[in-house]
């Protein structure tokens, strides 16, 4: 780059598409070690002792971004991928190599086929009507 | 004395977490019902296509077409610390249909948007949650200067089950939005309920 400290106007524009492409961060996989496919409203938490993502150097700045977001408060997997911009796909396996490095945890929502449970609907109903 | 608690304080709360499907033509108030009730603006994500989209979408002699994606909207309301409700609005097009798949997978209900202009437009929605058992829905939008349909004609030129609830509803107007969502809960409730007897009795 040119040392002389001058902003530089950047060659692309939007049109161009992303940069990076998406499935370039997670070295081409499609599909996390883990064996499951994440649910969309799977919750994802950072684990209370996880350490600095940043010293592994086998995650990339958007694992180490999911980790910092769900430190403060726990996100959804669809949420992740709005927040970051990324295909679910991407986000997925992301979430998945931060599982294997024991960073973050997932909270699967009810078992599909099963109903909740009949006091959280009513739960449920009694949040709407109080919004 | 010194209390237990960790420098980071009280590991935050894991919700437990649901899904509406919030479906219909294209126009019939989607994105603005979700948006009525979300405590966050509308969220998009994008899914890439994937093998069942690729026959349709034939990206030969169209050499700067990029991955189609397939778009979602969705809301969030949070009832309590510990319970989420998330909203999303299933795709419109049809050659998109795996996709919903993907999203009805353990979905509390639906609620299919109904514009009384182009009913036709629901259709396939009906098709859809009806074949898989999900419970839904049918919210009429009721768009200003259109005239006011029957629930019952409704119900009727749609073909439904007689025990699917119909309800009138203003996609714009929250309160309303609230009890179609109440609705589509209770429905699910009747409905466990009745597999409930058929399965003990």
């Amino acid at each position: 780059m040119s040392g002389d400290g001058q902003p530089r106007k950047h060659w692309f524009d939007d049109e161009a598409g992303p940069v990076v492409r998406p499935y370039a961060m997670t070295r081409g996989r499609t599909t996390s070690a883990a064996q499951h496919r994440l649910d969309l409203i799977a919750v994802v938490v950072t684990e209370p002792d996880a350490g600095d993502p940043d010293a592994d150097p086998t995650l990339v700045p958007e694992h180490t971004e999911i980790v910092g977001l769900c430190r403060t408060a726990p996100q959804s997997v669809a949420e992740l991928a709005a927040e970051l911009d990324l295909p679910i796909g991407v986000v997925r396996v992301l979430i998945g190599d931060l599982v294997h490095a024991g960073l973050v945890h997932v909270s699967r929502p009810v078992p599909p086929a099963e109903l909740p449970d009949e006091s959280i609907l009513r739960d449920v109903i009694n949040g709407l009507r109080a919004l | 004395m010194i209390n237990g608690r960790s420098e980071r304080g009280t590991p935050p709360v894991e919700p437990v977490t649901l899904k509406i499907l919030v479906a219909g033509g294209f126009g019939a108030g989607k994105t603005t019902l979700v948006g009525a009730v979300s405590e966050i603006r509308p969220l998009r994500t994008e899914e890439s296509l994937t093998e069942a989209g690729r026959p349709v979408d034939d990206l030969g002699g169209v050499p700067d077409k990029r991955t189609t994606t397939v778009a979602m909207d969705f809301g969030r309301i949070t009832l309590r610390e510990d319970l989420v409700l998330y909203l999303f609005g299933t795709p419109g097009q049809e050659r998109f249909w795996f996709m919903w798949d993907e999203l009805s997978e353990g979905a509390l209900g639906a609620v299919v948007l109904a514009d009384t202009r182009r009913l036709a437009d629901c259709f396939a929605a009906v098709d859809y949650f009806e074949r898989r058992g999900i419970p839904f829905i049918v919210g009429v939008n009721c768009f200003e200067g259109t005239a006011r349909y029957a629930t019952d004609n409704v119900r009727q030129a749609l073909d439904l089950d007689a025990d699917v609830p119909v309800l009138l509803c203003d996609a714009r107007d929250r309160e309303s939005v609230k009890e179609i969502l109440v609705g589509v809960v209770r429905h699910a409730m009747e409905q466990a309920a009745t597999r409930r007897r058929a399965v003990t009795t």
